[in-house]
């Protein structure tokens, strides 16, 4: 087998992203309650969702208003007249084994095509297609998929309002997949429409090709971590298989969680097909430019125009400011409090750098915390006045994530006050002296050794100390020593 | 011979595809009975459609739609009629 | 047979009302007419004699007090197995549904209980209402009353012949490409096909939803009307209700034909029509010309390729509306032993369907796949738009159109079912109406050697004011007083 040496190709990723409606209070075409979540199994369900039969499906006005608004987001052409169509095929998961859903084929039109999504730095990303369709149930199973010998099914989840929206293959890296799936959970959060933070609420399956190679599926992307694992798996084990001279398969592969790797789904006797036609229980749905326009002018502040004004209104940097649009909450969060703070761009420092990465080592969503404006703005006050360091500020902010205490109280309780006591401190120096005899002496030969004192001074407070004054004491009373010696 | 029209392959796949399981007593029969039926539809290859919109509707009704509202059902009446269940799932065969 | 059970459902609330007739009394003597004559024609597949006893005796206490009673009080209705009745089992003649007893009534029974009719059972049909003679019932046929040994018609088989036979006073048939009017000519009655849209298909068991209606079927055309007036009109919960409120057609009921043009479609009367057929239809508008009315014939080239353009339309949504069952949430189910999913619903299906329902499922399947989309769906749709224009032309001509309603007389049991073919050619004359969406009804116009045949009229849109107004014209005029032997 030849192995040959292949520059790096270039890679194309197309996603497929299904997101729910989630601010829709009933599903897509019947009114059961569309909040499911934490609900007993089949408990929002009705003979309609239930493909029951007899039933007939009902469209929900405000879904379509959403899907508009989406298209809108997303620079798309929304369409004048649009169909419902059947997808059928069979499984335990779908009511009436048909998918109410959109199609564009064959005249079939959904509700809008052609857009973008412009990604911080200035990549398009285009949108090939939005269309409206219903959520199938959930699946359980027990131990395993291969090994499960049943299968139980949930459908409260069935009939919810999707959103499916598909990209071009333009996407070019795993992680470019990932910063554009934030980009459009932040604009969907912002529209009101969908919170990515619902468990479930945005899933998506992607296309990989090497350039030049065939198109690989990779289904069973459960959240936006696992699609930048997923892709990279691939990509690599489609690289892989091109140097050694191999192919790649074309076939739809599947991203198991748990052991990081895809696997080629079993291959099925036949190949699906299908027979969309057009939904003969729903009529067209007409849109006007009235509509659109109408609809236009009540959408709320998208991540880009947010990005902007919060340069603008706060002066903060270009970097802090697109972070802070990434994620709803956290731009919300930023606003808050910096209506109660006089430096926003140092608040903004702290929120993007300290605060979001305690929140990733820690893995929880903002709202998951007990964190709140005033908590933040209150800490950053005892910065400010100097009752504690910087260095404590951060130990404090881990605490009020967790506990939610006021910082004051923080701060009382375990005794963070920043030590500027001299008399104190000057004591403690004096003692840091006396039990490191070899470290004063290489101190005086060497300024930079100054710091494993100061360190041991600072440890002896705990970090309390002021760092400031703490090294300005040793530094003292080095010259003494030195003046003596 | 109606066996051209459609072959014994497509009577297989399309018996898969509709998920009803079929003998090979069966699969002639349909094979033979599907192939007068199919050569009879035959006929409409004679009209000229070209320019013509496939009538999806006979309605002129569009944009029916539904208020948001959500509402109470008792979903307990469903699961009574439910073949299979266990605890409040409705209990399916195996995947794989 | 007590007279009681003769009377049009108009008399029988006008009779109620007055309280000159016990409820009762009234509904016990349709059971005991069932009991006696059932058993020889099976036209019920389940009775509901407690709740309708239950029903007739709440209906006599409000009358003896005073109270206010609906527009079909006390009227004994027959629905068919494919209309949800909750409470009842719900089967549309199949083993697939043989215990779906469904947890919401369709909407036409809501409307009739709203006005006090009483339902005495669900009456049998072709399986999921593919068929023409209610031979293909997993529950055994039903058989004309005229003739014990011949058909029907379907596939609502059963609810025409238990009008015809006087087991209740009216029933509700459905039509997809004629199975409401051609049992209603099979079996001397009268069968409307609504215009699509004016009566709400929520809770009429799919079959081929573009194409069907639930259809009123009643020995005379008033009953036909009084029915319709109740159950027609918009339904928020079927997106294709038009938006009108429900008919009046019983101010329709006169006798005046005088200037209407009524177009006779040679391609109705072609070859596979009956002699005795053809002439008892032209009698019939002969007589409506010596009534006022002019009668001409018409060609309408497009209708030569009505029906397939009718079974490839249909089959095709069947084979979608039918994919549901699969046995997990209800109906038919095998015991799972080890099987995948898949291989349990293909056992399932197997099963729980018969012979003509998997035929039109594989074949619509066929007709929707990859390949064949475009020389079948896509091509059967484009020639149905084409018979539209064909009859919105006509239309302007001709206020209705004339033909038979079946191109032969009610045939022998076992005669069509060796070759699916032929028995979709009785469709020939009714799946016009179905394909272009048009009211058209179906009455008796005389007999032969005993059998009923039937006339069948069509209208334009929303224009049953029309049908009813000359068929009831007509059956004023011929004084059938047909009346089977059973």
């Amino acid at each position: 087998m030849r192995v040959e040496a292949v520059p790096e190709l270039k890679v194309k990723i197309g996603l497929e992203v299904h997101c729910q409606l989630t601010d829709l209070k009933s599903k897509l075409f019947c009114s059961c309650s569309a909040d499911y979540r934490g609900s007993e199994p089949n408990t929002h369900i009705c003979p309609v969702c239930m493909g029951l039969p007899g039933t007939l499906p009902v469209l929900n006005r405000k879904a379509v208003e959403d899907a508009i608004m989406i298209a809108l987001a997303l620079n798309m052409k929304v369409s004048s007249r649009t169909l419902f169509y059947r997808k059928n095929y069979f499984y335990p998961d779908m009511p009436k084994n048909f998918q109410i859903s959109q199609y564009d084929r064959a005249g079939g039109v959904p509700i809008a095509k052609d857009g973008y999504v412009t990604l911080d730095g200035g990549r398009k990303i285009r949108i090939s297609r939005l269309q409206l369709e219903e959520d199938p149930g959930k699946l359980v199973y027990e131990g395993t998929i291969e090994t499960s010998r049943a299968t139980l099914v949930d459908y409260n989840r069935a009939g919810v309002a999707l959103a499916e929206i598909v990209t071009e293959p333009d996407i070019t890296s795993p992680r470019e997949a990932r910063i554009f799936l934030q980009k459009l959970r932040s604009i969907l959060e912002h529209l009101g429409v969908s919170s990515g933070e619902l468990e479930g609420s945005m899933r998506c399956d992607a296309n990989i090709s090497i350039e030049g190679g065939t198109r690989v599926e990779v289904k069973n992307i459960s959240s936006f971590k696992e699609v930048e694992r997923a892709l990279n798996f691939e990509m690599t084990r489609q690289r892989n298989l091109l140097r050694k001279g191999l192919r790649v398969g074309r076939e739809t592969r599947h991203w198991d969680e748990l052991r990081r790797v895809t696997v080629t789904l079993r291959v099925k006797e036949e190949e699906e097909d299908y027979r969309y036609f057009p939904e003969p229980d729903l009529v067209p749905i007409l849109i006007s430019e009235e509509d659109v326009e109408r609809l236009r002018a009540s959408m709320p502040e998208l991540p880009d125009s947010r990005k902007r004004r919060l340069m603008e209104q706060y002066g903060i940097s270009m970097q802090n400011a697109e972070v802070l649009t990434d994620n709803k909450a956290l731009a919300e969060f930023f606003e808050a409090c910096a209506a109660n703070y006089g430096r926003p761009d140092l608040l903004s420092n702290w929120i993007v750098g300290d605060l979001l990465s305690y929140l990733y080592d820690m893995g929880l969503e903002l709202r998951e915390t007990k964190l709140t404006p005033g908590h933040m703005v209150g800490m950053l006050r005892l910065i400010d006045d100097g009752t504690i360091s910087g260095k404590i500020g951060k130990e404090v902010l881990k605490e009020i994530i967790i506990t939610g205490e006021a910082p004051e109280n923080i701060v009382k309780a375990r005794g963070l006050v920043r030590i500027s006591d001299r008399e104190y401190l000057e004591r403690l120096t004096e003692r840091v002296f006396e039990e490191n005899p070899k470290a004063v002496s290489d101190a005086l030969k060497d300024e930079k050794a100054i710091r494993f004192l100061v360190g041991q001074l600072m440890k002896l407070t705990d970090g309390k100390a002021d760092p400031q004054l703490a090294n300005i004491l040793v530094t003292n009373r080095l010259k003494a020593l030195a003046g003596k010696g | 011979m109606s066996g051209r029209i459609i072959t014994s392959e497509e009577v297989r796949r399309l018996a898969w595809l509709s998920k009803i399981k079929i003998s090979k007593n069966e699969e002639r029969r349909y094979l033979e009975e599907m192939g007068e039926i199919l050569e009879y539809f035959k006929m409409l290859d004679e009209v000229n459609t070209e320019g013509v919109e496939p009538t999806y509707h006979v309605i002129e009704l569009v944009n029916v739609t539904r208020e948001d509202v959500a509402q109470q059902t008792s979903s307990n009446s469903l699961l009574e009629i439910v073949p299979v269940m266990k605890g409040r799932y409705v209990k399916a065969p195996r995947i794989i | 047979m007590p007279g009681i059970l003769e009377l049009p459902a108009s008399e029988i609330v006008r009779r109620v009302k007055l309280q000159e007739i016990s409820v009762e009394e009234y509904i016990g003597e349709c059971f005991e007419r069932i009991r006696t004559v059932d058993p020889k024609i099976h036209a019920f597949l389940t009775l509901t004699e407690d709740d309708a006893m239950v029903r007739a005796r709440e209906i006599d206490i409000r009358t003896r007090r005073g109270e206010k009673v609906g527009s079909l009080a006390g009227v004994a209705v027959a629905v068919k197995d494919n209309i949800c009745t909750m409470g009842v089992r719900t089967t549309c003649a199949s083993k697939m549904l043989e215990r779906f007893v469904p947890t919401y009534d369709a909407t036409v029974i809501e409307r009739l209980k709203a006005q006090d009719a009483v339902i005495v059972g669900k009456t049998n049909m072709d399986e999921f209402a593919m068929g023409s003679s209610t031979e293909q019932s997993a529950f055994g046929p039903t058989l004309n009353p005229y003739d014990l040994e011949r058909v029907p018609g379907g596939s609502s088989g059963g609810s025409a012949a238990s009008v015809a036979s006087f087991e209740a006073t009216v029933s509700l048939g459905s039509d997809t490409g004629g199975s409401a009017r051609c049992p209603a000519s099979f079996c001397g009655v009268v069968g409307l096909k609504p215009t699509y849209g004016l009566v709400s298909r929520y809770g009429l068991i799919a079959f081929a939803n573009s194409l069907e209606q639930i259809s009123p079927i009643g020995r005379r055309v008033a009953d036909v009307a009084t029915v319709m007036d109740c159950i027609s009109g918009h339904d928020s919960r079927d997106s294709t209700s038009v938006k009108t409120g429900p008919t009046s057609l019983r101010s329709h009921l006169i006798e005046d034909v005088s200037g209407i043009r009524v177009g006779v479609p040679k391609e109705l009367f072609g070859e596979g029509t009956d002699e005795v057929v053809s002439k008892s239809v032209w009698d019939a508008l002969k007589r409506l010309e010596g009534l006022g009315a002019t009668c001409e014939e018409v060609s309408l080239k497009s209708l030569k390729y009505a029906l397939a353009s009718y079974y490839i339309i249909s089959m095709s949504e069947a084979s979608s509306n039918l994919a549901r069952y699969d046995g997990l949430r209800y109906g038919f189910r095998l015991e799972d032993e080890d099987w995948d999913w898949s291989e349990a619903f293909s056992r399932n299906r197997r099963e729980g369907f018969g012979p003509e329902v998997k035929r039109r499922i594989m074949l619509g399947t066929y007709a929707l796949s990859a390949g064949y989309y475009n020389q079948y769906y896509l091509k059967a749709q484009k020639v149905r738009t084409l018979i539209r224009q064909e009859l919105s032309r006509v239309f302007k001509v001709f206020n209705i159109l004339a033909s038979p309603t079946m191109p032969i007389l009610p045939f022998k049991l076992g005669e069509k079912l060796r070759d699916p073919l032929e028995m979709y050619m009785c469709d020939f004359d009714t799946v016009t109406a179905n394909l272009a969406g048009i009211p058209a009804i179906s009455i008796p116009c005389s007999t032969y050697r005993g059998l009923p045949i039937g006339i069948q009229f069509m209208a334009p849109p929303f224009r049953e004011d029309l049908l009813i107004r000359v068929s009831y014209t007509l059956e004023k005029s011929l004084r059938l007083d047909l009346r089977p032997a059973v």
